[in-house]
């Protein structure tokens, strides 16, 4: 795993200034630790060997005190930088994975669940990573070698003692990271199947007491949560033997550097003053160092959800050509789509402007893929579609759809008001071209029923209307989109008798005087068609 | 479990001793060396110095295991006390929860006890330990330097961590409504795609969308100053420590009353220690969670048993029996009845069927029999004796329930038929399949009776999946049997013939039908008809939590 996505910089702006503002307070922050060091070392030789008073020692405190205030203020403008570099990037990274799914189109974008959980969850994973992880990878490559840089002048000895002994840290870290990866994969599937048996038997509870076998299941619970601490700790003894090597290196130099500076006082060889000053200063070289271990986990989450959004980023969406909307008859052209292997969809039919064509055929058969295709939903593996002899593919996707009303078999209805719903896509149109279109759809007359009449809002997919009058909310969308070219997929399927007889009224009314393509299953709706192309397979006819 | 928390704490605070000691010790050998004494008298120092530089890494590694080790046995323990408590009041005692919290409950807040103990716990218990040790040591060598170590140390392990709760309390409450605003749009973005695209309203649901995120996003950097401030303490407040150490150190020395040389270990002292208590500002925001976990588990330990069980429990009378219910009253929540004024007899070898719209009371009545739930009002007997005389246990020696989701276990066919008789032989289990019409099926199966069944039976059609419950029932050869027909997954005819089936194989024994199939007259000798009540949504409700169990989706365990 990368410390540092390229991909985060490259698509999320945000990521490029934090960056910068990372290293430029790391730099400080680095510059303050061994202010503070060297002020310290100063003002303890200063008293203890040349009889300073605290009026003596008046301007080293003050500055000691300016350097406290200037961590400070380095740490909560990292912090403060961190949250809203944070907040940006996943404003753009959200903004962006958006839009790039509505530009992939249903079905070829990722799964509904994963996506929406990775906008709105997924992505706060980063916010650890930029707040914890990355300031101290900054930290860590940064403070070392300040801090080598103040030392080597003061005593060369001690700044290669540091020097050998560092970068041992992180090539230790990455040995102990890779083995614990393998043994925490082991472990993690371990614990998931003893977790897994633990609920299976809770599960199973009442069935247990039935058969009077639910207290003989607490010793095989015991038994079981025995052998999980048992195989755990043998993976704890040698997971953590490998941050005892980390925390021994670290140490053990801090101590052979406290002990040659000693000695070298002794000879007198070295100053008290430089000699603090490298006591203070050693242990901070390695400090950072064996914190980006701690932050580890924080910088996993967040890059795999970012990966993840990278991922979907990367995958192309379908192009769209320019040329203006044609007009005429749409023409199939031997159009085959094929999924997993078998033909979705084959056809070849013209469609005359103005006439009403019915397909049929059993489920499968492909009724809504031809749907899909003339509304670029799903593209045809050979063969095109043509309107007015213009290949459909060189025609400006929007556009074209702007000349066609779309209801679906089961119409989903956003969040919002009624009249939002009817007038989605439709910019704000009068309100008496909205009651019109309902009136059309026969829809009017329960909306006003409603408590808050076209302004009553929607639950979930609009929890609260009937499947009936959800399709009539639907219907009334296309009335009011008033478009030349109506596709129907089957838009009384899944509605009773009774209701589905009402419905057609409606649907009577939208077909009049439209180019209308439908997906038809019952015979009221072929009723209506002009001419029905059968798309049952050669086959199975 | 405690000896080895409190081993694992004292290695702690013996390794953040070692560290503050390493300071401590280093300062002094060098201040004393800056006085060129004579080599050996500096070996005692120095000695310590590597001591405690190879005692800080080992007692840390000591911590850690022993830490976990204890961690691991608290977990195993509060595992059984909640299974016990789960044994002890399920199904009844459980209606009020919902079947996905009480998954959450089982899975992710047991295992939060371990990541309390060796999170939060530990890491204060040592930081107490360390911090009052090296307050009394520089307080010892300079007091106006061990209270601005003691007041730094309550700031940055209480001060910061009060400060971060109320931020993040704060935090919420402006962002979880912004949060739920954006997961709400994008779900109807994500789902409402195909109507969106076609009606060409994608490009005015992003626009609304990103005003959304707009405002979150100034939300959360409003909540980024406090964040900030909490960092800015933890440094402070080290530097202040130092500070004072070295005003009051100089104060000290110059007046006499402390020796010069001791001055490096009041003012680097604090350095060390700092470096245990820096880390609690993180432990404590693991507390907030830690603590909602464990409230949590609180509640399913405080569910009251839905059976009084008897200090003495009455024999129960020698079979044949005779099984009653006495005008009784009965529900699943504490004032809404399900069953009211309900009688039924059961003579030893009657076949009864109990009918009912769904919500009126069924699962209830069987409920009754086998002693999951006790009568608000009325009385059921056995042989004559109260149910509630005898030890729930004993009761379903005698009754047997098959119910309607009747749960089986993620294992062989074999072992969860011996479930009914743990030392039932492949013969006796075979009889049982073969009075369930399952013994052929069994016989094709390349594994036979050690075919595993997948998890909650999935690898079996729903139909193999109820007659293998049914032969379990049968095996256990209860004296009286309750079966509750299936009335989903299952088509018709399917069903019809496990009716049958069902009956035929019970052909010995007392048994109550519960069903709703029309017709159901002609099997058995009397059919017992449940009214609706008004409480029929009630009843449901506690018909659906009473199968909540059996439906527990199955979590992952966490690595510690």
């Amino acid at each position: 795993m990368r410390p540092l996505d390229p991909r985060l910089l490259r698509y999320a702006r945000a990521s490029r200034w934090y960056l910068g503002a990372t290293v430029a307070l790391g730099v400080l922050s680095a510059v303050l630790i061994v202010g503070q060091a060297s002020l310290l070392a100063y003002g303890i030789s200063a008293v203890f060997l040349d009889g300073a008073t605290v009026t003596t020692l008046m301007p080293a405190l003050l500055a000691l005190a300016a350097v406290t205030a200037g961590r400070a203020a380095a740490g909560w403008a990292q912090e403060t930088a961190a949250v809203h570099s944070s907040a940006a990037v996943k404003q753009e990274l959200r903004g962006r994975l958006l839009a790039h799914a509505a530009a992939l189109g249903p079905g070829r974008g990722p799964a509904t669940g994963e996506l929406v959980a990775l906008v709105t969850h997924g992505l706060d994973a980063l916010d650890a990573y930029f707040a914890r992880y990355l300031p101290q990878l900054v930290l860590a490559a940064l403070v070392p070698a300040v801090v080598l840089v103040r030392l080597a002048p003061a005593d060369p000895t001690a700044t290669l003692t540091v020097a050998v002994t560092l970068p041992l840290i992180p090539v230790f870290m990455a040995l102990a990271g890779m083995h614990a990866e393998a043994a925490n994969r082991r472990q993690f599937r371990l614990l998931a199947r003893l977790s897994h048996h633990f609920l299976d038997v809770v599960a199973g509870l009442s069935t247990l007491k039935v058969f009077g076998r639910a207290g003989a299941q607490i010793e095989n619970i015991r038994r079981v949560g025995e052998e999980q601490r048992r195989v755990t700790m043998r993976t704890l003894r040698i997971a953590f033997l490998s941050s005892l090597v980390l925390e021994l290196l670290a140490t053990l130099s801090v101590a052979l550097v406290a002990v040659g500076i000693g000695l070298r006082l002794v000879s007198g060889h070295l100053d008290l003053r430089t000699a603090l000053l490298v006591l203070i200063l050693a242990p901070e070289a390695y400090l950072p160092l064996r914190q980006v271990g701690a932050n580890y986990h924080a910088s996993a989450e967040g890059l795999a959800a970012a990966s993840s959004a990278f991922e979907i980023l990367s995958s192309a969406s379908p192009s769209s050509g320019s040329a203006p909307v044609p007009f005429g008859a749409i023409a199939f052209e031997d159009v085959v789509v094929r999924h997993r292997d078998a033909d979705a969809l084959r056809l070849s039919t013209v469609i005359e402007p103005g006439s009403v064509v019915a397909l049929t055929g059993p489920s499968g058969s492909g009724k809504s893929t031809a749907l899909n295709v003339l509304l670029g939903f799903a593209s045809g593996d050979s063969g095109r579609v043509t309107v007015g002899g213009v290949d459909l593919a060189t025609v400006d996707a929007a556009a074209w759809r702007s000349s066609i009303a779309w209801v679906p078999q089961r119409p989903y209805l956003v969040a919002g008001t009624i009249r939002a719903n009817i007038a989605l896509g439709a910019g704000s149109p009068d309100m008496s071209d909205i009651v019109q279109a309902a009136r059309d759809a026969g829809a009017h007359h329960f909306v006003v029923d409603l408590p808050d009449g076209y302004d009553t809002v929607l639950g979930d997919d609009g929890a609260g209307l009937s499947a009936g009058q959800r399709q009539r909310i639907a219907l009334a969308r296309a009335f009011l989109r008033d478009a030349p070219i109506v596709l129907l997929d089957e838009p009384t399927a899944n509605l009773d008798a009774v209701t589905a007889g009402s419905v057609m009224g409606a649907i009577r009314r939208l077909a009049a005087g439209r180019t209308v393509l439908m997906a038809a299953h019952r015979p009221e709706l072929i009723a209506l068609a002009d001419r029905v192309v059968d798309l049952t397979p050669a086959g199975v006819r | 479990m405690r000896a080895r928390f409190l081993l694992a704490v004292l290695a702690g605070a013996g390794a953040a001793g070692a560290a503050a000691g390493l300071m401590a010790t280093s300062a002094f050998l060098i201040s004393r060396a800056a006085l060129h004494p004579p080599v050996l008298h500096l070996m005692v120092a120095i000695v310590a110095v590597r001591a405690l530089g190879i005692g800080r890494g080992v007692l840390r590694y000591a911590e850690r295991l022993a830490g976990h080790d204890a961690a691991l046995r608290a977990l195993g323990r509060t595992r059984i006390k909640v299974f016990t408590h789960l044994a002890k009041v399920a199904p009844a005692g459980l209606a009020g929860f919902r079947r996905a919290d009480l998954a959450q409950r089982l899975a992710g807040d047991v295992d939060a006890v371990l990541d309390l103990l060796t999170r939060v716990v530990l890491p204060y218990a040592v930081a107490l330990l360390v911090g009052a040790g090296s307050v009394l040591l520089v307080g010892a060598l300079s007091i106006p330097a061990g209270v601005a170590l003691a007041l730094g140390i309550l700031l940055v392990g209480v001060g910061v961590p009060v400060l971060q709760a109320r931020a993040a309390r704060r935090a919420d409450g402006r962002l979880a409504p912004l949060r739920g605003a954006l997961a709400t749009g994008t779900a109807d973005l994500v789902h409402g795609l195909p109507d969106l695209i076609a009606y060409g309203a994608v490009e005015a649901r992003l626009a609304a969308l990103a005003a959304t995120g707009a405002e979150l996003r100034r939300a959360e950097r409003r909540s980024g100053v406090l964040a900030g401030l909490a960092a800015a303490v933890t440094t402070g407040a080290t530097g202040m420590s130092l500070l004072v150490g070295l005003a009051a150190g100089a104060v000290a020395v110059r007046g006499g009353v402390l020796s010069g040389e001791l001055l490096a270990v009041v003012v680097l002292t604090p350095l060390a220690v700092f470096e245990t208590v820096g880390a609690l500002p993180v432990a404590a925001q693991r507390l907030a969670a830690g603590r909602a976990s464990m409230r949590r588990l609180r509640e399913v330990l405080d569910a009251p048993s839905p059976v009084a069980v008897p200090d003495a429990a009455a024999a129960v009378p020698a079979g044949p029996h005779t099984l009653r219910l006495d005008h009784v009253n009965a529900g699943w929540l504490p004032g809404r009845p399900v069953l009211r004024d309900v009688s039924l007899t059961l003579a030893p070898g009657d076949r009864v069927a109990l009918t009912g719209p769904s919500g009126s009371g069924k699962s209830t009545v069987a409920a009754l029999l086998v002693r999951f739930l006790d009568p608000t009002a009325g009385r059921a007997t056995l042989g004559g004796v109260d149910l509630r005389a005898l030890d729930p246990a004993e009761v379903r020696r005698v009754v047997g329930y098959l119910p309607e989701d009747a749960y089986l276990f993620d294992t062989t066919i074999a072992a969860n038929l011996r479930i009914a008789r743990p030392a039932g032989t492949d013969d006796e289990l075979r009889k049982a399949l073969a009075s369930a019409r399952l013994a052929d099926w069994v016989d094709t199966l390349p594994d036979g009776l050690e075919t595993a069944v997948g998890e909650h039976g999935m690898a079996l059609s729903g139909g193999q999946r109820r007659r293998l419950a049914l032969a379990r029932a049968l095996l256990a050869g209860f004296e009286i049997l309750i079966l509750d027909e299936p009335t989903e997954h299952l088509d018709d005819e399917t069903a019809a013939a496990l009716t049958e089936d069902l009956l035929a194989a019970a052909a010995d024994r007392t048994v109550l039908l519960i069903t709703h199939r029309p017709g159901i007259a002609a099997l058995v000798d009397r059919v017992v008809r449940l009214g609706a009540e008004p409480q029929r949504r009630a009843a449901a409700t506690a018909a659906r939590t009473f199968s909540a169990l059996a439906g527990v989706p199955v979590g992952s365990g966490q690595v510690p």
